[in-house]
């Protein structure tokens, strides 16, 4: 095992923090790369028009969920050192509905917000300052939720230990679904495209 | 700084395939899991940036409250966090694809039917919600959904699964503001 390097001591915190610098600007770059910085090609999603935020979103777990799993196996990286944050089913599921109700009425997650901003957007900016502001507002607010930030107690747990079935065979399942997703999200935006053309909406 | 005199500017260049985006940013997180064996992120870095303000302003307040002081810390300056580094790359990778792609203008992104002090308003609210849910959800779509989901995290999946129920949701109810 050599990896993750950061926690194997073959650097220190300082270096991270460069890295993280050098990281986040791949991370930025290929958002708004992928249009991720315009809220109405974001929003385009839930309205079936364009699915990009469907294929980017997928074709990145799958790169990413196939490179942990091969230098896993490999015997290069040890995944018992990355950190997984932990289940607490209850306020991830209510949380997700929040976050997916924000989504639509505010046009950007908070990191596609941050690229929004970066290219000029100032309904971009404005959301940035809105996360802020609600930030600070759930903080002041977080004893009185403090119960249910604890509902659904799970630990760390990953779907494969969920369902009791190997890891491989759902990183194959998720390739699986990925790949037949993709294949339908190029269908419905055909299928809206031509509804469109028809009955422009 | 001809890129941002409009009169000079070149016609934006269109978004790149979906795909190689997508695997472009997968490379990018799988790059964190080896080098520092954490994700990538975005919320944490405002909850870094607020524990950082309320810390200025009233300190004992700050450390008393379970939230902000798992941002703070005795013998480190709150800012000098992981993911607010992250989110500096992200801002400044953003904005050197933006130049490059002719894509940087101050605009305001919103559908035919809605005032732009409306997509505003509608905005910023958007912002306080996420706000809530990503502080619920303990990580936004970049360090749950993308991060949580690549490492098969039980609750990322939950949490993904759940925002896009959310966002099909309301988006007819809202969809004045877009289409």
């Amino acid at each position: 095992m050599i990896a993750p390097l950061g926690k194997l001591g073959y650097f220190g915190d300082e270096t991270s923090l460069v890295i993280a610098l050098v990281i986040g600007i791949g991370f930025g770059f290929f958002l708004e790369r992928a249009g991720f910085g315009s809220a109405k090609k974001l929003v385009a999603q839930f309205y079936l028009r364009d699915l990009a935020v469907f294929k980017v979103m997928f074709s990145a777990i799958v790169t990413a969920m196939l490179g942990v799993t091969y230098l896993a196996w490999a015997g290069i990286l040890d995944l018992s050192l990355v950190y997984l944050v932990p289940t607490y089913w209850i306020p991830q599921l209510f949380g997700g509905l929040i976050l997916g109700v924000g989504f639509v009425v505010g046009g950007y997650c908070p990191g596609t917000s941050i690229a929004s901003a970066a290219t000029g957007r100032i309904d971009g900016i404005v959301y940035v300052l809105g996360f802020a502001a609600g930030t600070l507002g759930f903080a002041v607010m977080s004893p009185v939720f403090d119960g249910l930030l604890q509902a659904g107690d799970l630990g760390p747990t990953t779907l494969p230990q969920a369902l009791g079935v190997g890891h491989g065979l759902v990183v194959f399942a998720v390739v699986a679904v990925a790949i037949a997703g993709f294949a339908g999200a190029s269908w419905i935006e055909r299928t809206m495209a031509a509804r469109d053309a028809v009955a422009p909406k | 700084m001809d890129l941002l005199v409009p009169h000079k500017r070149s016609p934006p260049q269109p978004y790149t395939n979906p795909y190689l985006a997508g695997i472009g940013i997968g490379v990018a997180l799988l790059a964190a899991f080896v080098l520092v064996g954490r994700g990538l992120g975005a919320s944490g870095a405002f909850n870094s940036g607020i524990a950082w303000l309320v810390s200025g302003v009233a300190p004992d307040y700050a450390r008393a409250n379970r939230f902000l002081a798992g941002y703070l810390s005795e013998d480190s300056h709150p800012l000098k966090a992981w993911l607010v580094f992250e989110v500096a790359g992200v801002f400044a990778g953003a904005l050197i694809s933006g130049l490059l792609a002719h894509r940087v203008a101050a605009s305001v992104e919103r559908g035919p039917r809605i005032s732009i002090a409306g997509r505003l308003a509608l905005a910023f609210v958007g912002g306080v919600l996420m706000a809530f849910g990503a502080a619920f959800a303990r990580g936004c779509t970049s360090g749950q959904a993308l991060t949580g989901g690549s490492l098969l995290n039980l609750g990322s999946w939950i949490f993904m699964l759940s925002i896009f129920a959310g966002g099909y949701a309301v988006a007819w109810i809202v969809r004045r503001e877009w289409r």
